[in-house]
């Protein structure tokens, strides 16, 4: 930083260049000579496959890996950035937002985006005034139109990605990361997040943006590096006719996927879930209605899809079947196999044959601090034990089982869940649950945070799972998702159950007019 | 497996693994030399036995407590009330000494439904329940006890606390009996251990080499049987001894094998996992504090013998104490992670420490503050070598 080289009137050249970075951890090379270079004022896409190194690379950029612990050199600016911490690196201008969202929900909005830089008067005290006004500019500037003075928890995710891009933008951010912002919006707020990162990038903000959204990448990326197994790839321009998704998902892979979804014929069977009348009710909120008669069927060897927005009940729906999880004062019937069943807690409805792999691994799926062969077992120690006492050596059998066909990939099955990649803690989840032998599975997002080359394996493993037999119920915010993997879909908009279309005959924009279907009054 | 690559993994598995263990010894080592092997002696090691027990029993309880991912404050003065329920049954109405051990438990267990039905099925923070216990179960002490302490018990009863096994089969200046029992445990312990080798065999797992295996198993034999001589020569095999093994053994294998133990560790390493896994987690909390409730009428009779009487103030700073044990044996802070095995060391640590420490003659509040320091040290020792060998993974 000793010459003054770093006015922004040549600002010509990159404003960033990684050169040759090369991390490791012990036993495990996880970057190895990384170039980067990203243009001032660009949204330059970052893609790669789980486990590649994107989020490393992005550790060390943002002072999260201190230099020295790593080689290469950072170029920010024309000087070099030798970065301690994250507060070094925010003082440059380079701001990182994870993509697990990093607000205090009980605090308001505008202490949100000054925690840690707060505007102050007389030393220690906050300038409320101030605070506020420049909160209120500042969220302007996203698009919201909340009041700062509102709690976070008030907010919906959307909203709160957005607030965190405000809070970058109160630290004069030049350089915006963010890891896979859109992972948890759903297409409406995931078209305005990136409305908005247009707007910052007319403003001069340089954004990277790590995504698995590909459709994302292609219409707002100026330009694209792969990142394959800790090694960069290529960088794509994306204004060339050749950069197509096809190409993206090439690079990653490393293997051309023709097909993002495997071919299957579908056998279908006798009916295995009947859902009668559901109504649920919110939990808290008396007299809410959050599933309203709510009927649908499963049968064996079929994959039956929900498709709905935020909000309209998919979880909800899942949940509350799935052992009362969910919601208060339910009604309605459940059969399985043309009997009915009890599901008024989780055991029941498992004896049942229902088995739910929750939307989120990390809160409600998982135990991470336990390793893989106990959460494998976790759902089915009654099958693997005799009088109240669990055969251990049977346990690590099955789990060593299930590693193998499902393909997880772990040095082996005494490592914390927590330590996996999305999509491998994904397989576990799976794992878990088929070896409970349900009747019928319910997934809710199964590939939501997952690559693409593990999005393919999954999709394989659902196959497998109706090739077996069993009946499979997807909820999931990705149409093609939907259209790519079921037979049947049913359309959910504010808690009904506004439609069912045979895939055949099924169009996105289709499913789009009946999951935005308004309650006749 | 090569010879050096079976070492290897041996100390490294076991450094990370039981590093704690590896402390003790050390601990043990360093009292031992400056006390001239005074620590070490027949007459202090089944002292020593006697003086930690109800605090070892404790543990046990508070472990499960605490992988559950809760907290017990309220067991020092439910080992005074247990105490004193058997008191007034033994002492003031003059029953037999087993009516008076009955009542405590059926005390500790009543005890425990209270408290697990406030944590459990209201769902209050068991830090808040178990504070107003310690409160309550205090003053029902003192209302119980007439605020004076009862004395003493009639001889059978201070025999659980006070009494050894001896010279029922004879010996020479040592106790056959207490070598014969040790003896039948190690024997116990090689075959189990050799079976669960056999069975990993069988279920093609990695196993030590037979060399390794048999030079642990000898080693665990040699160390068991040198304590058994050293308390054959003492008194006899205590009482309580057996009470505590049968204890220890019976909770190390409820909470690794069994499924009330797997649930414990899961509602405490995510309880919404748990319960979407279908783990019927009201019961199960429901049983951790009957559970505690139960153990701790057991070292509140333990207690209540020991000292020959039952005082008002029985029992304070026990749970500080028994929590301690089990942080210092590697339990963590949030849930899910601890081991029995592990708490006993811990509590062996500072049963040690504190020993040791008498035996120099250094001073109680010395002794607080040294014990305060090893806690936190112990604690901070685990937290960073967590980080070092989380920070590999991230």
């Amino acid at each position: 930083m000793s010459e003054p080289t770093e006015s922004p009137a040549d600002g010509d050249g990159p404003i960033l260049e990684m050169r040759g970075i090369t991390k490791t951890f012990p036993g495990v090379k996880a970057l190895s000579d990384v170039n980067l270079s990203v243009d001032r004022g660009e949204i330059h896409a970052i893609c790669g496959e789980n486990g590649a190194g994107k989020s490393t690379l992005m550790k060390v950029l943002s002072g999260v890996h201190p230099h020295g612990t790593y080689e290469g050199e950072i170029v920010l600016d024309g000087a070099p950035a030798s970065f301690r911490t994250i507060n070094d690196s925010e003082a440059r201008g380079v701001v990182i937002i994870h993509q697990e969202l990093a607000l205090v929900p009980y605090l308001s909005i505008a202490e949100n985006i000054f925690l840690g830089n707060e505007r102050r008067r007389a030393g220690e005290f906050i300038d409320w005034h101030r605070t506020n006004a420049a909160a209120a500019e500042l969220l302007a500037r996203v698009g919201l139109t909340e009041s700062p003075t509102a709690p976070v928890s008030t907010l919906g995710v959307g909203k709160q990605q957005l607030v965190e891009i405000a809070k970058a933008l109160s630290k004069e951010v030049r350089l915006l990361i963010l890891d896979e912002p859109t992972a948890a919006l759903n297409d409406q707020d995931s078209e305005h997040l990136l409305d908005i990162l247009r707007r910052l990038r007319e403003e001069g903000v340089t954004c990277i943006i790590i995504s698995h959204k590909l459709g994302e990448i292609a219409s707002i990326a100026d330009r694209t590096t792969i990142i394959r197994d800790g090694q960069t790839i290529e960088t794509l321009d994306m204004a060339e006719p050749e950069s197509t998704q096809d190409r993206i998902i090439r690079g990653m892979v490393g293997r051309s996927l023709d097909n993002r979804f495997p071919e299957r014929t579908s056998v279908i069977g006798e009916e295995v879930l009947r859902i009668e009348d559901w109504t649920v009710h919110h939990p808290t909120q008396p007299g809410r209605v959050m599933v309203d008669k709510a009927n649908l069927t499963v049968r064996a060897g079929e994959v039956v899809g929900i498709a709905g927005l935020m909000g309209a009940g998919r979880t909800e729906l899942a949940m509350s079947v799935f052992g009362h999880s969910y919601g208060r004062d339910i009604s309605g019937r459940v059969l399985v196999h043309g009997r009915e069943v009890s599901v008024k807690n989780v055991s029941r409805a498992i004896d049942a044959g229902i088995a739910y792999v929750s939307e989120d691994r990390k809160q409600l799926g998982l135990n991470l601090i336990e390793d893989v062969r106990r959460n494998t077992s976790a759902a089915g120690l009654p099958k693997l034990s005799r009088a109240g006492w669990v055969n251990e050596h049977e346990e690590l059998r099955v789990a060593e089982e299930y590693r193998e066909s499902m393909g997880t990939r772990t040095p082996n099955v005494l490592v914390p869940v927590g330590k996996l990649s999305g999509g491998n803690q994904q397989k576990v989840a799976l794992s878990k649950w088929i070896y409970t032998d349900p009747e019928v599975l319910i997934l809710d997002e199964p590939t939501r945070g997952i690559d693409v080359g593990a999005k393919y394996e999954i999709y394989t493993l659902i196959n497998k799972m109706v090739a077996d037999g069993k009946a499979v119920l997807v909820i999931s915010s990705e149409l093609p998702e939907l259209l790519g993997t079921c037979d049947r879909i049913y359309a959910l908009a504010a808690g009904r159950i506004t439609g069912e279309v045979d895939v055949a005959s099924a169009t996105q924009e289709g499913l789009m007019s009946l999951m935005t279907q308004e309650a006749d009054a | 497996m090569t010879t050096i690559a079976n070492l290897k993994d041996l100390v490294t598995q076991n450094v990370r693994s039981s590093g704690i263990a590896f402390a003790f010894i050390v601990i043990v080592g360093m009292f031992a030399f400056m006390t001239d092997g005074r620590l070490l002696s027949p007459g202090n090691l089944s002292n020593l036995v006697l003086q930690y027990s109800y605090i070892l029993i404790l543990a046990i309880g508070m472990l499960i407590v605490i992988v559950g991912g809760h907290i017990d404050l309220s067991v020092g003065s439910v080992v005074a009330l247990t105490g004193a329920i058997a008191a007034v049954v033994v002492v003031r109405e003059g029953f037999p000494w087993w009516v008076g051990v009955l009542a405590a438990v059926a005390t500790g267990l009543l005890i425990g439904m209270w408290q697990g039905f406030w944590v459990a099925y209201v769902g209050i923070p068991a830090f808040i329940v178990t504070l107003a216990g310690m409160l309550l179960f205090r003053g029902l002490t003192l209302l119980v006890l007439d605020n004076m302490s009862l004395s003493p018990f009639p001889g059978e009863y201070g025999q659980i606390g006070r009494g050894f096994l001896n010279g029922l089969l004879g010996g020479y200046g040592y106790d056959t009996l207490t070598l014969v029992i040790f003896g039948i445990a190690v024997a116990g312990y090689a075959v189990a251990s050799y079976r669960n080798r056999r069975a990993k065999l069988s279920y093609n797992q990695d196993v030590e080499a037979i060399w390794l295996f048999a030079a642990k198993v000898v080693l665990v034999a040699a160390v068991v049987m040198w304590f058994a001589w050293q308390l054959a020569t003492s008194r006899g095999l205590p009482i309580v001894l057996i009470v505590l093994a049968a204890l220890i053994i019976a909770y190390t294998m409820i909470t690794k094998h069994s499924i009330f133990g797997r649930h414990v560790y899961a509602i405490g390493g995510n309880l919404a996992a748990a319960q979407l896994s279908g783990v019927r987690v009201k019961r199960v909390n429901f049983l951790i504090f009957l559970n505690m409730g139960f153990l701790a009428s057991i070292a509140g009779i333990v207690f209540s013998s020991r000292s020959n009487a039952a005082q008002p103030g029985a029992g304070e700073m026990f749970e500080l104490d028994a929590i301690a044990a089990c942080f210092i044996g590697g339990a963590a802070v949030t849930g899910g992670i601890g081991t029995i095995p592990g708490a006993m060391i811990g509590g062996l640590i500072m049963a040690v420490m504190s020993n040791g420490m008498s035996l120099l003659g250094v001073d109680q509040s010395v002794q607080q503050v040294v014990k305060g320091l090893v806690l936190l040290l112990a604690v901070g020792f685990d937290i960073w070598n967590k980080k070092r060998s989380g920070a590999r993974a991230s």
